[in-house]
């Protein structure tokens, strides 16, 4: 029963069948609209990407929104030269970041540790300088990228498409992007995205990545060139991160430069650290988590709070109101960043730790005291 | 050549800027061993040291305005003024040199408590996890400020005394095109100011010398049984407060919002790197180096042979340095070159 | 028979320090070769210049045929040459199996496969190989644990099986023994006797006398940085030099 549990292919089904059914489960809690499933979908490929550098070499990089940007402007350039088709639009956005990271990563990966962080961050700052001054032809600066009646779509062009009055929208061969089938669409490559990942953990490479996290050195002596190792699971993640602009791209035609910023690249650092980096299926809780609480939180505002303490005493609703008005709203991020500290402080594996520990309790609690296990929480704990 | 001693004077001041922030990430990082992206922050924190002390000393009484007598009129009139007069103005027109000495306790309590409560506590986690810890804190602490200050700039200018510019090329006899805002000017003797301090602290007492000691080899300092806790409280409060000295002054060359210390945050590792981690000098050397080549990097005449050169020049220097010469300007050879 | 490792005229200093001065050494193939020599006598620098981790100031280390010295380490593991280190450098946050496979694959696979689309699972020769030399050193039963929780001896010995599975032609010992009772001791002597039948030559610095003269084929003396004395066991053992540098400390 255990080992069936184990195989990839009921892995991948049982993976599937969440995933496409995610419409129905998450109407209960308010989350069941095509926007926000989106959202889930697009920021969980950019998550398991980023999870196979972060997550099996260590290699902390804060530059991966820059591949997101590339991206996303691939994307908006492909609507507006060749076709509103969304297929080559993502073909290329992903493999032009994983250009992008070929040539960023070669150079940042002659170093490591902090240094390897620093060198990300450089040339996520550069890019998005660039994105802003320069690059403005390419990128249309401070107002974004955006479609415009005059585009040529030359393929669109050859296949008698009609040109309208109004800006035509994002397609898959006429299936629309928006609602529910631009959710579906997302859906199916997050899929595609989480078996890539699996097969890749799995596999004698997923290992060797693992050991060079655990001692690069020895690596080394054991005979392993490590620096393509390391340079291919940059560009892997690199491609996640660029297939998500993409389809961001996708849902919403428009790529500013802001998309490349280096604390936007500190989002996704937070969401699988969040979930538990290294695991399969933490950064995906971890863009779940953050992802449907922003939409919640940013929601609320005073009026909502004072519903929600209503049952207190008049003087501590006002108080409860007050503190907590900070954090809903436009002080969603006061929440992230307080929520982050928390578990890098308390619970370094993340959601996925906090999993394995309460179930190593429950299991100690049930099964009288198992001693190996009472060990093994202590041990976690401290 | 007045164009070109323009431009030096130019990078200067930001030059100097870098340097302090730098001069802490280093004491930091070199002392402690811990890689603190909430620096920035705190440089943030002290512009708006400087903003809290203006909006304290401005508050302000509706009262009449006597100098509209054919209806009534009421204008805001801070309460200093009313009480003492031109004296009050005075005072609230030196809200920025008044806020050092206000600046100076509150960091110094802010950094002793962020190593009391937080940093102590990852001295022996990893980088990554150092890196991720103070990031999140950087996060919070920019959020408290937005949600108390709000998102945009804040003027915050200096005295009116200082507020022209010094025609330093008549001084000279140079062109008289040259002139130098007074305050930049003054930012800069601040800097070297603070910077010789330091450098005097940690050399002439005890206390320094041990820092240095543990800088070049912290195994060693803690095994000869020195107190390291207390010495790391301290030296985290030091920059902390250098930090913060380095904002408030900021203020009147550039209006702090929330997310000032961010983007000094990232150039200023980038200085750190550039001079050598764990380095003060290189950290200092680096800090006006950068600031001189990104004044030259915004010429029209360099801009318009490179364009937008003027915008990624110091990463550019950062990426170059770390590639050639890891251990950067000033580092020493084997220390933290991984 | 050929030499297989010759080190010649290599000097190595520190800041001014002299850790090797001029060391001459040659290793015969399918021989065990040991380093003996008082504690800072420069034994692991001089393995640390072999296996790339250290480039000497002069001289050259020439494996079977081959200019040795500026290659980069992985490189020089599939020449042949490798090294068991003395601190365990293991995988602390991989199982045992996974600890052993990992040179395995290297050894199979070269300096980098890409196969990010093969199930380990697939992998099931190199997984009993690894099995198998797991059990001849006595860590059958710990397979699935973590390297990082068991104990120091049995790194010690992970690091050995790390070394074996390779089937190196010469294998560098860094002091393989040390840390052990004298029970787990025995045993590794035994295993690295059965090895040797086999025919892998290995080269063993080792603090342990008794170590050194139940396996050595040859001896060369180590003193401050120089060779002083190179020969059988029986003849270092008669060496007054020697006995005066380093055994007459042992035998008090």
């Amino acid at each position: 029963m255990k080992e069936l549990l184990k195989s990839n292919l009921v892995i991948m089904v049982i993976f599937a069948v969440i995933v496409l059914t995610a419409p129905a489960w998450l109407t209960p809690i308010g989350a069941g609209y095509p926007d926000i499933l989106q959202k889930f979908a697009i920021f969980g490929l950019f998550a398991i990407g980023f999870n196979i550098l972060f997550g099996l070499t260590g290699y902390l990089s804060f530059g991966h929104a820059a591949f997101l940007g590339v991206g996303s402007y691939t994307a908006v350039w492909s609507f507006k030269l060749l076709t509103m088709n969304v297929l080559p639009a993502i073909i290329f956005s992903t493999l032009m970041a994983g250009v992008f990271a070929l040539v960023i990563g070669f150079i940042s990966l002659r170093r490591s540790g902090i240094y390897f962080s620093i060198l990300t961050l450089a040339f996520a700052q550069m890019s998005y300088s660039l994105a802003y001054s320069v690059l403005t032809p390419i990128t249309n600066g401070e107002t974004g990228l955006q479609l415009t009646l005059a585009d040529p779509r030359v393929v669109d062009g050859m296949m008698g498409i009609p040109v309208t009055d109004s800006l035509p929208t994002t397609n898959l061969f006429g299936l629309a992007m928006s609602g529910y089938s631009g959710f579906y669409f997302c859906a199916v490559l997050l899929i595609v995205g989480f078996y890539v990942s699996l097969k890749i953990f799995r596999s004698p490479y997923g290992m060797k990545l693992r050991a060079i996290k655990s001692n690069q050195t020895r690596m080394k002596y054991t005979g392993f060139n490590t620096r393509p190792y390391l340079l291919s699971a940059f560009v892997i993640s690199g491609m996640f991160a660029g297939l998500a602009g993409a389809l961001m791209a996708a849902t919403d035609p428009l790529a500013g430069a802001e998309r490349m910023q280096w604390t936007a690249s500190g989002e996704v650092v937070l969401m699988t650290i969040l979930g538990g980096m290294g695991t399969l299926i933490g950064p995906l809780l971890g863009v779940g988590i953050i992802k449907y609480f922003e939409n919640i939180f940013s929601a609320l505002n005073e009026s909502a709070l004072h519903e929600v303490f209503s049952f207190l005493p008049g003087w501590l609703e006002e108080v409860m109101v007050w503190i907590s008005h900070h954090f809903v709203g436009e002080g969603w991020h006061l929440t992230l960043g307080t929520l982050f500290m928390l578990v890098v402080i308390f619970l370094p594996g993340g959601v996925m730790e906090g999993i394995t520990r309460l179930s190593a309790y429950l299991k100690s609690k049930f099964k009288g005291s198992d001693e190996i296990t009472s060990e093994k929480v202590s041990e976690d704990a401290s | 050549m007045d164009e070109i001693l323009l431009q030096i004077l130019n990078g200067l001041d930001k030059g100097g800027a870098y340097a302090l922030i730098a001069l802490g990430l280093t004491l930091t990082f070199g002392t402690l061993g811990v890689v603190n992206f909430a620096h920035g922050a705190l440089f943030m924190l002290g512009a708006f040291c400087a903003v809290s002390v203006q909006q304290v000393l401005t508050i302000s009484k509706r009262v009449k305005d006597e100098s509209i007598t054919f209806f009534d009129a009421y204008k805001e009139t801070p309460y200093l003024e009313l009480w003492w007069g031109d004296t009050g103005a005075m005072i609230i027109d030196y809200a920025v040199p008044i806020s050092i000495f206000v600046a100076i306790p509150i960091m110094l309590l802010i950094g002793v408590a962020i190593e009391r409560g937080l940093i102590k506590h990852f001295y022996k986690r990893t980088h990554a996890e150092q890196i991720l810890v103070t990031f999140g804190l950087a996060i919070v602490l920019q959020e408290i400020v937005k949600s108390l200050f709000g998102a945009n700039p804040i003027p915050t200018p200096a005295p009116d005394i200082v507020s022209g510019s010094a025609a330093i090329g008549s001084m000279l006899g140079l062109s008289d095109a040259l002139v130098y805002p007074w305050w930049r000017m003054i930012y800069l003797m601040f800097a070297a100011v603070v910077i010789f301090g330091v450098f005097a602290f940690l050399r002439f007492t005890t206390f320094g010398m041990v820092v240095r000691a543990g800088m070049a080899d912290r195994e060693t300092v803690g095994l000869l049984g020195i107190n390291v806790q207390k010495r790391f409280t301290i030296v985290f409060g030091l920059a902390t407060v250098v930090a913060g000295l380095a904002g408030v002054m900021y203020t009147p060359i550039l209006p702090p919002d929330y997310h000032i210390g961010m983007d000094f945050l990232v150039l200023s590792f980038v200085v750190v790197v550039v001079g050598g981690m764990g380095s003060l000098e290189g950290a200092v050397l680096a800090g006006f180096l950068l600031g001189i080549l990104q004044s030259f990097a915004s010429m029209n005449e360099v801009k318009s042979i490179l364009p937008g050169i003027d915008q990624i020049i110091i990463y550019l220097v950062a990426v170059v340095v770390l590639l050639v010469r890891p251990r950067g300007l000033l580092g020493r050879e084997g220390v933290m070159e991984d | 028979m050929s030499n297989i490792l010759e080190i010649k005229n290599v000097s190595k200093t520190f800041g001014g320090l002299h850790a090797l001065g001029d060391i001459n050494l040659e290793v015969e193939e399918g021989t065990i070769h040991a380093i003996i020599g008082p504690n800072g006598a420069g034994k692991s620098t001089l393995l640390n210049c072999c296996i790339g981790r250290l480039e000497p100031d002069t001289g050259s280390v020439t494996f079977n045929g081959h200019n040795m010295i500026g290659m980069e380490p992985h490189d020089i593991n599939h020449a042949g040459m490798v090294r068991v280190f003395q601190t365990p450098e293991i995988f602390s946050d991989l199982t045992l199996l996974e600890n052993v496979m990992l040179p395995a694959l290297s050894k199979r696979d070269g300096t980098f496969h890409f196969n990010p689309f093969v199930d380990m699972r697939r992998e099931k020769e190199i997984k009993a190989e690894a099995r198998h030399v797991l059990e001849d050193i006595g860590l059958g039963n710990l397979v699935d644990s973590h390297a990082g929780s068991i104990s120091r001896g049995d790194k010690r010995r992970l690091e050995l099986a790390m070394g074996l599975i390779q089937h190196p032609k010469l294998l560098l010992l860094d002091e393989p023994t040390a840390g052990m009772a004298r029970h787990d001791t025995n045993k590794t002597i035994e295993l690295l006797q059965k090895i040797k039948e086999q025919g892998m030559t290995k080269v063993i610095i080792e603090h342990d006398m008794h170590v050194v003269f139940s396996l050595a084929d040859t001896i060369s003396v180590l003193a401050q940085g120089r060779i002083i004395a190179t020969g059988t066991p029986e003849d270092i053992k008669n060496d007054p030099k020697v006995k005066e540098a380093y055994l007459g400390e042992e035998q008090d």
